[in-house]
């Protein structure tokens, strides 16, 4: 069991203040590795109705009837206090999932957008995703072993971020870098005002 | 309390204390959340035989729900809802599976009894009993009616009283 903390015993306890973080990112960037290096790391399942939007992928020859499809995510916690709880959710990577965010978008704190050099283009969405919803993020750029190096204002002109996006270089191996960038991503909120968050403006 | 607490038909080993046990197969099946990954497979997976947790799950999620997959009350049970149990669970001593109603399935005393050791959210159930997340809304909101349970709200970050809590946060993720 690693949630729960039997030594404490049964007792009625003031339910702790939860909060969420969203990693989101491209196929392959490095989010699982990311959320396992500061929290104990799960795959979450959710069941969804196949809707048209994956008729393209999702061959059903010969499962026609089949209706749901599962979408795995993954799903991190971190125990700041005992009354303080933080949770990651890994965004699932491939397009035709997007409207799973908006569930996960929903009441976050903020979001961490990991990219490699080497793919610049396959966090395009996820910054479009966040910018459009006034949701505040930090752009990491995970150095992989041989991506090319580039400055992070390198990335931000290729990015064409807002100057007040963070954007950090990391490894997603490392607990302490890890570490910077969700502290970057609290920082970046408590900044630009959580208040003044807008709804979605699609 | 007459009733044997082992006579509800348990399908796996699955109790609080079995941690992650695999219950289904993994999502790896032909038209399952991978299956853009396994086109290039597809065709001798059509021609392969499927054994053990390739054949997918025994049981259909949405079995253990009698075919519902709509809570009454889903629209309160974001992922991050704390499930907490009530009064009547927490008094008594033997947990949700020696109250012995019959009307509850084994996942659902599993997920009272989880939430009876501490509150846990809608996603750590999910995650802790291997069940998809719309079957534990249902069965959570099974739970609720019938007064084992109750449901904290999050509080959205703009509801948020004061800044004081990012910082509480950023001094704890600086302390990991």
């Amino acid at each position: 069991m690693v949630f729960g903390r039997p030594d404490r015993g049964i007792r009625n306890r003031t339910a702790p203040l939860t909060l969420k973080l969203l990693v989101a990112g491209g196929f392959g960037v490095g989010k699982t590795t990311l959320v396992g290096s500061v929290s104990e790391i799960r795959p979450l399942r959710t069941e969804e109705l196949l809707t048209e939007a994956g008729r393209p992928v999702d061959d059903l020859s010969g499962v026609e009837a089949k209706r749901t499809t599962t979408v795995a995510m993954d799903f991190g916690r971190i125990t700041l206090r005992e009354d303080l709880v933080l949770y990651l959710f890994g965004t699932p990577g491939q397009d035709r999932f997007w409207f799973l965010w908006d569930e996960l978008a929903q009441g976050a704190l903020g979001a961490v957008v990991l990219a490699d050099t080497r793919r610049l283009a396959d966090c395009f969405a996820a910054v479009d995703y966040f910018e459009r919803r006034g949701i505040a993020f930090t752009l990491a750029v995970n150095c992989f072993d041989g991506a090319p190096r580039h400055s992070a204002e390198a990335v931000r002109d290729a990015l064409d971020l807002d100057p007040e996006v963070p954007v950090v270089m990391c490894d997603a191996r490392e607990r302490d870098s890890v570490k910077r960038v969700l502290v970057s991503v609290v920082e970046h909120a408590l900044a630009t005002g959580i208040t003044a968050r807008r709804p979605a403006t699609v | 309390m007459t009733e044997d607490p082992t006579a509800f038909p348990r399908q796996t080993p699955s109790g609080p204390t079995a941690g992650t046990t695999g219950r289904w197969g993994p999502a790896t099946r032909p038209g399952g959340a991978r299956a853009g990954e396994h086109t290039a497979r597809r065709a001798e997976e059509h021609t392969a035989q499927w054994y053990d947790d390739a054949a997918g799950p025994v049981v259909r999620p949405y079995t253990m729900t009698r075919g519902r997959t709509k809570a009454p009350a889903e629209e309160r049970l974001d992922l991050i809802a704390l499930v907490i149990a009530e009064d009547f669970l927490l008094a008594h001593p033997g947990g949700a599976y020696a109250i012995a109603d019959r009307t509850l399935s084994p996942e659902h005393l599993d997920i009272a009894d989880l939430a009876r050791r501490e509150p846990h959210s809608i996603a750590e159930l999910a995650a802790t009993l291997d069940l998809p997340v719309g079957v534990v809304r249902v069965l959570v909101g099974d739970l609720i009616d019938a007064g084992y349970v109750r449901v904290s709200r999050p509080v959205p970050p703009a509801e948020l009283p004061d800044a004081g809590i990012l910082r509480e946060v950023i001094d704890g993720l600086r302390a990991l």
